[in-house]
């Protein structure tokens, strides 16, 4: 017998893990589960995998320290061979992992995969998410930048807003009265210990449900789930494609998988590692604070919610969303699992995907901020200054001077809190103008204090010659009456 | 009377009995278990919530400079140490706030958090706006809300003026929670009066 041999005879004798092994790996599984459909479970679990490993590569050298961390990462960016690759592999590998759990958790859904006996694999699978969505958050914060900084801001803004408790709470998140040392020392801890540990339980848990009640079948439709008699079913379903789980249905997940790890490599290599931006000075104020992008539609959510559903829907959404989540194979455990045969699932699956799209396009241009520099960095266009007045010219000085383009775009520069104001004449007339200016409104400042009576007057005689060529600038009929005597007689 | 039952019987009785006293024995154990990690936890609570403090706990008097630094009728942004800091804070035991010199000893200071969600807001003194680059919250000179999502104006921190120098009571990041140490009207009173925000 071959040396090795040998060996694996004296530890299997000792550990005998052999059949239980055997078992799990040659049990016979449905046929259509051998799909590329089924491939997004065991790769997110191929990304965990990869981020334990490139995170404990970067604990080597990251100091959890506020006062060191932004200066830690600068040495794994720029000093350790290869310190960008591993960083740039965990950040991409946090990208990917977000995007495939949400595809895996829609194909399970789409497929009926949480119908009984697989509830709890389901409910299981929501707190796998909420976990990754944790991790995701607790990881950018270790990115300890302005971003991060302020992100954890947001939280903690958003924590105060609980009712009674909302102090303590805020006091228990951020470690401390503020934001510092020891606020980045909890979420270190619960990056790198609590939410792995808990996640890595729960993953163990819910591959082994996968591993007792097989994986699901593909649906049929008018093939219904009845609990008296879906266990028979499924036996018969596998027994019949007599088709052992290895290699049968795996070589697909491991072919995913390793394309998987070679496009977040691609993604590392040609992108580089995601920050650290600005270092996390507190009195460097002049930053735009962002987060990363699985939380933009929340960050948008944010912006365009009338303020007094606010503090509600703040804290009553995520408790709601999931409330949902873990009731959805408790009410709907039994029944058709084909899509074709669902169609208020796949309604709701299409609201909620394009919700979140929609939520997501908006936050990466952000049009309801301000738009800081865009007074000093975006002039009037030339051709709007030709043949006007003094006085207009010196309203478009106004216009600039008065930051009124950080929230008003001319010629598509500038802000886009309120609306453009290329044609704004053909909208408003001159006494609309100056109440609008003076005493704001819908979304609008009043202005009033802040300008003179003449100031004023140049600025509404320049908005009065923003009109396109051939169309006429809104006109005030009762003023015309007024001013011209020879329409009065007409009309008599 | 236990004359009358056999050999096997009282097998039977022993074993039973030994078993009902071993796992009265194990549960006993159970029990030593729980009573002593719970005598050990309950005291290990109060090491994680040891951050929490009583309201205006981590608040002090700090210092922002003379008053002749800040021009009349002018805002400026000011910085100050945090009075609650680690050793290894570094940069982020700075705080950084707006403080508006209306006249002579009349000050407002503005906590640099949005309102609305914490971001920091910028002042412009030419259209003599505050703008938050997050949500585009918006306020007026005197901290008022002029627009946007906040559901009040910009914090307030108290201040008092002693011997030509700026003080402000201020320790904690101020949220929609912890706002009644910063007293929203003018008068720098004991902090009791809540916010009208909701």
């Amino acid at each position: 017998m071959r040396w090795y041999k040998t060996l694996y005879g004296w530890i299997e004798r000792r550990i005998q893990l052999e059949s239980p092994i055997k078992d799990v790996v040659l049990h016979p599984v449905p046929k259509s589960t051998a799909s590329w459909w089924y491939v997004f479970g065991s790769a997110s679990l191929t990304l965990l995998i990869l981020q334990v490993l490139t995170g404990i590569f970067l604990a080597i050298t990251y100091v959890p320290s506020a006062a060191d961390a932004w200066q830690s990462l600068q040495v794994l960016n720029h000093q350790l061979p290869l310190g960008w690759f591993l960083r740039a592999m965990h950040g991409w590998g946090s990208n990917f992992m977000v995007a495939v759990v949400l595809v895996h958790m829609v194909q399970v859904f789409v497929f009926g995969a949480y119908k009984f006996p697989r509830e709890l694999t389901w409910i299981v699978g929501v707190f796998l998410l909420v976990l990754t969505l944790g991790m995701a958050f607790t990881g950018q914060v270790l990115r300890f930048d302005q971003d991060a900084y302020w992100g954890v801001g947001i939280g903690a803004a958003i924590t105060g807003r609980v009712p009674l408790i909302g102090r303590p709470l805020v006091q228990l998140l951020l470690g401390g009265p503020i934001i510092a040392g020891a606020t980045l020392t909890r979420f270190f801890t619960l990056h790198v210990f609590v939410i792995p540990g808990i996640l890595l339980a729960l993953v163990a848990l819910h591959v082994w449900m996968v591993l007792k009640l097989g994986i699901n079948e593909w649906p049929m439709p008018g093939r219904l789930v009845r609990r008296s008699t879906y266990i028979e079913e499924y036996n018969e379903l596998a027994r019949k494609s007599d088709m052992p789980f290895v290699p049968g249905a795996i070589w697909k997940d491991l072919v995913f998988g390793g394309a998987l790890l070679a496009a977040v490599a691609v993604c590392a290599i040609a992108l580089g590692p995601i920050g650290p931006g600005g270092p996390p000075d507190p009195t460097l104020i002049q930053t735009v604070p962002k987060p990363d992008y699985f939380f933009l539609w929340i960050y948008a959510g944010l912006a365009l919610l009338p303020a007094a559903w606010e503090t509600p829907v703040i804290l009553g959404a995520p408790v709601v969303i999931l409330l949902v989540l873990i009731a959805l194979p408790l009410i709907a455990g039994e029944g058709e699992k084909s899509w074709r045969r669902r169609p208020f699932a796949v309604l709701l699956l299409t609201a909620t995907a394009l919700g979140l799209a929609v939520l997501t396009h908006l936050g990466t241009y952000q049009p309801w901020s301000p738009k800081m520099n865009a007074w000093s960095s975006d002039p009037v266009p030339v051709r709007y200054l030709h043949d006007i007045t003094p006085l207009e010219r010196q309203g478009a000085i106004v216009l600039q001077e008065k930051q009124c383009r950080n929230c008003h775009s001319l010629d598509g520069e500038g802000g886009r809190r309120g609306p453009a104001l290329d044609d704004v004449a053909t909208r408003l007339t001159y006494d609309q103008f100056v109440r609008q200016v003076v005493q704001g409104g819908g979304n609008m400042p009043a202005y009033g204090k802040n300008l003179s009576g003449a100031e004023v007057d140049a600025l509404v005689g320049f908005l009065e010659t923003l009109h396109p060529a051939g169309q006429p600038p809104a006109s005030d009929m009762s003023r015309a009456l007024q001013q011209s005597e020879t329409v009065p007689n007409a009309v008599h | 009377m236990a004359d009358s039952l056999s050999e096997q019987e009282k097998a039977e009785r022993l074993a039973k009995e030994q078993m009902s006293r071993r796992t009265l024995l194990m549960k006993l154990g159970i029990a030593l278990n729980g009573l002593i990690a719970t005598a050990i936890a309950i005291p290990v609570i109060g090491y994680l919530f040891g951050p929490v403090r009583r309201k205006g706990a981590y608040n002090s008097w700090i210092e922002l400079g003379a008053v002749e630094s800040y021009p009349e009728g002018e805002t400026r942004l000011a910085s100050y140490r945090n009075p609650f800091t680690r050793p290894w804070d570094g940069e982020t035991g700075n705080v950084a706030c707006w403080v508006r010199r209306l006249e002579a000893n009349q000050f407002q200071v503005f906590a640099i958090n949005c309102a609305h969600l914490g971001c920091p807001v910028r002042w412009f003194p030419q259209s003599q706006l505050f703008m938050c680059p997050c949500h585009g919250g918006v306020y007026y000179a005197d901290g008022t809300r002029a627009s946007g999502p906040p559901e009040r104006g910009l914090f307030e921190y108290r201040y008092r003026v002693e011997k030509g120098k700026l003080m402000i009571d201020a320790g904690q990041m101020p949220t929609l929670s912890n706002d009644a140490r910063l007293v929203k009207g003018i008068e720098p009173c004991a902090g009791t009066r809540r916010s009208t925000a909701g």
